[in-house]
């Protein structure tokens, strides 16, 4: 049927669709406005600002690679506490718990992404830092020159950044899980045990066949990660070195914009921390779309599940 | 039992560990929140100025204000555009700009709040040279516009498409439907989606540090910079004197508070609309 616009209905369509796009404009804007903001620094130093390992403002002296090496390191290291612990969350809720239980547990856990990032950086520096500071002093010799470990027990370090981190991006990765797993098709599991799985067999069917949205959970609370800033601000020692240990105060992207920032007093130093905010901006854009696009392809497939032999051994790596 | 019963009692064991290792960071933080925030608050705390450093004492009435301005200028803009953007999509969902306006809300809604916060220093701070609450409001407006696009949108669209062929058959526009029938049956679900997305723009520091920055005295002055509870309590928080921790706390305690009321009053509209929806 062909639709009569009105008059009226055209500038309906019109009008709303002006302030729609507003938001595409505002994206476009934010990109822009973030590369006319860095140009001092992005044509003075060009890429070897992503190189250099040496940020002195006060010689007029940046290079960024402390922070991209701080942002990655304590966001991974984050990945690695948070993605098993969410994808046990996601299985217990899902697959274990009793009924009952399933609501309260996902609200609690929702509750973590309700605390403000400044409250978990207040709890960081009064209640975890004096735990971490503890445990490095409890570092047996042997461990105090290993380089992951090396350093004197500050409290604040890459250690205490990487578990707040970690604590906050749960609540995101298993929410995300959680809802991919409710996707599976119940015939996936049922097959299983018809084949004789055990209970985790089972569920390892189930986590394999939603592995593609299982990652795009893990991206996405990756995302959240390289972001963050005020908690990790507070708790990371904001010291520009590369170094691998988890007892070495360092510094992320996002902290020494955040602590910088007013500070800078000349346009270069000021441009130099923009130019820092736009690849920011750029990577979790990225990292953004494909972690969406992977969880958009794993609800393509659970709307018309397409029958595949799924075979529980003992042998087949959970991916 | 067998090996591989044994190894998958573990493993589901492992998997309750881990809802346990999740809930105690949250059970510490609230604990803490409670137990140090609680012991600091005093009236003082609601209706006191902050003093001087080394004085005893003290408040954040004007940190208190400020998050309310600061959240009443984003919730002004982003609440009607982000409204309209909704309709726009629920009601012209195909077209390639629906497609691109949801891409950009979804991207928006990843956006590091820091990286907003510049982009709000360029466009608001630095053409006046002067920080401002506008500064601050706008900066959470961008963070508040995409939650509040999405919710409208979904919302409109699980009204029941009977009601909307209804309004149409009697002769409506688009438009009349939208606004005489359609909205109003959403409305409440809309105002659920608001209060979510100013529970979390409430908890935001990093997109105010550089736009509302801070004031230690009473400013309501929008073109003025103004302090709030998030900024205040980063300040005091990596101070050396005890005094300030102790309010920081308390600060910390109204705040989450704060947002807890937002996020259990979302959460029971939310309910007792699912209820209404099943028709009972």
């Amino acid at each position: 049927m062909k639709q009569v616009a009105s008059r009226d209905d055209r500038a309906y369509r019109y009008t709303t669709a002006i302030v729609a796009a507003a938001i595409v404009l505002l994206v476009l804007g934010i990109g822009f406005e973030l590369t006319r903001q860095s140009t001092l620094a992005i044509q003075k130093f060009g890429f070897g600002f992503w190189k250099g390992r040496v940020w002195d403002p006060v010689s007029g002296e940046f290079g960024a690679l402390p922070f991209i090496w701080g942002t990655l390191y304590s966001s991974i290291l984050a990945l690695l506490i948070a993605t098993p612990v969410s994808l046990g969350i996601a299985v217990f809720i899902n697959e274990v718990s009793p009924r009952f239980l399933r609501q309260p547990l996902t609200y609690l856990t929702e509750l973590l992404a309700a605390i403000p990032s400044i409250v978990y950086g207040l709890w960081g520096v009064f209640v975890l830092i004096p735990i971490v500071r503890k445990l490095e002093m409890l570092r047996p010799e042997w461990l105090k020159n290993s380089p992951f470990l090396s350093g004197p027990p500050l409290g604040v370090g890459m250690g205490a950044a990487a578990l707040i981190l970690a604590v906050m991006v749960i609540p995101f990765s298993s929410a995300v899980a959680r809802e991919i797993l409710k996707g599976v098709p119940m015939n996936q599991r049922e097959a299983a045990y018809a084949l004789g799985a055990t209970r985790w067999e089972a569920i390892r069917v189930a986590l394999g066949y939603g592995r593609v949205g299982i990652i795009g959970a893990v991206m996405l609370g990756f995302g959240r990660a390289l972001g963050e800033t005020m908690a990790v601000t507070m708790v990371i020692g904001n010291n520009p070195q590369l170094s691998a240990s988890l007892a070495a105060p360092q510094y992320t992207m996002a902290a020494v914009i955040a602590n910088e920032f007013t500070e800078a007093a000349d346009e270069l130093y000021l441009h130099a921390l923009i130019e820092i905010g736009l690849v920011l901006f750029v990577i979790t854009i990225i990292i953004n779309a494909l972690s969406r696009f992977l969880i958009w392809s794993m609800s393509q497939r659970a709307v018309a599940p397409a029958p595949r032999p799924v075979v529980a051994t003992n042998e087949a790596a959970v991916v | 039992m067998t090996f591989r019963q044994i190894k998958s009692n573990v493993i589901v064991a492992l998997c309750g560990g881990a809802v346990v290792a999740a809930l105690v960071p949250l059970a510490m933080i609230l604990f803490y929140v409670i137990s140090h925030g609680a012991a600091a608050l005093n009236w003082a705390f609601f209706t006191q100025l902050p003093k001087p450093v080394g004085e005893l004492g003290g408040g954040m009435a004007n940190a208190i204000a400020g998050t309310l301005i600061l959240i009443s200028i984003a919730a002004a803009i982003a609440v009607p555009v982000g409204v309209v953007s909704g309709i726009h999509l629920a009601e012209y969902g195909g077209t390639p700009l629906a497609t691109a306006v949801r891409f950009a809300a979804d991207v928006l809604n990843g956006v590091p709040s820091i990286v907003i916060g510049i982009f709000a220093y360029g466009l608001v701070v630095l053409p006046v040279h002067r920080f401002s609450a506008l500064a601050g409001g706008f900066a959470l407006a961008i963070m508040m516009l995409p939650i509040v696009t999405r919710t409208t949108e979904e919302l409109l669209r699980l009204v029941p498409s009977g009601l909307r062929e209804g309004a149409l058959a009697l002769g409506a526009t688009r438009t009349r439907a939208m606004f005489t029938v359609i909205l109003p049956a959403a409305l409440p679900g809309i105002l659920t989606g608001i209060l979510v997305a100013i529970a979390r723009i409430a908890g935001e520091t990093a997109p105010l540090l550089f736009t509302a920055f801070n004031n230690r005295f009473w400013s309501v002055s929008l073109g003025q910079p103004i302090a709030s509870l998030t900024v205040q309590i980063f300040t005091y928080a990596i101070s050396p004197y005890d005094d300030w921790h102790r309010q920081a706390w308390a600060g910390a305690f109204v705040l989450v508070s704060m947002i807890l009321v937002l996020s259990i009053v979302a959460r029971l509209v939310t309910r007792n609309l699912e209820r209404m929806n099943r028709g009972s």
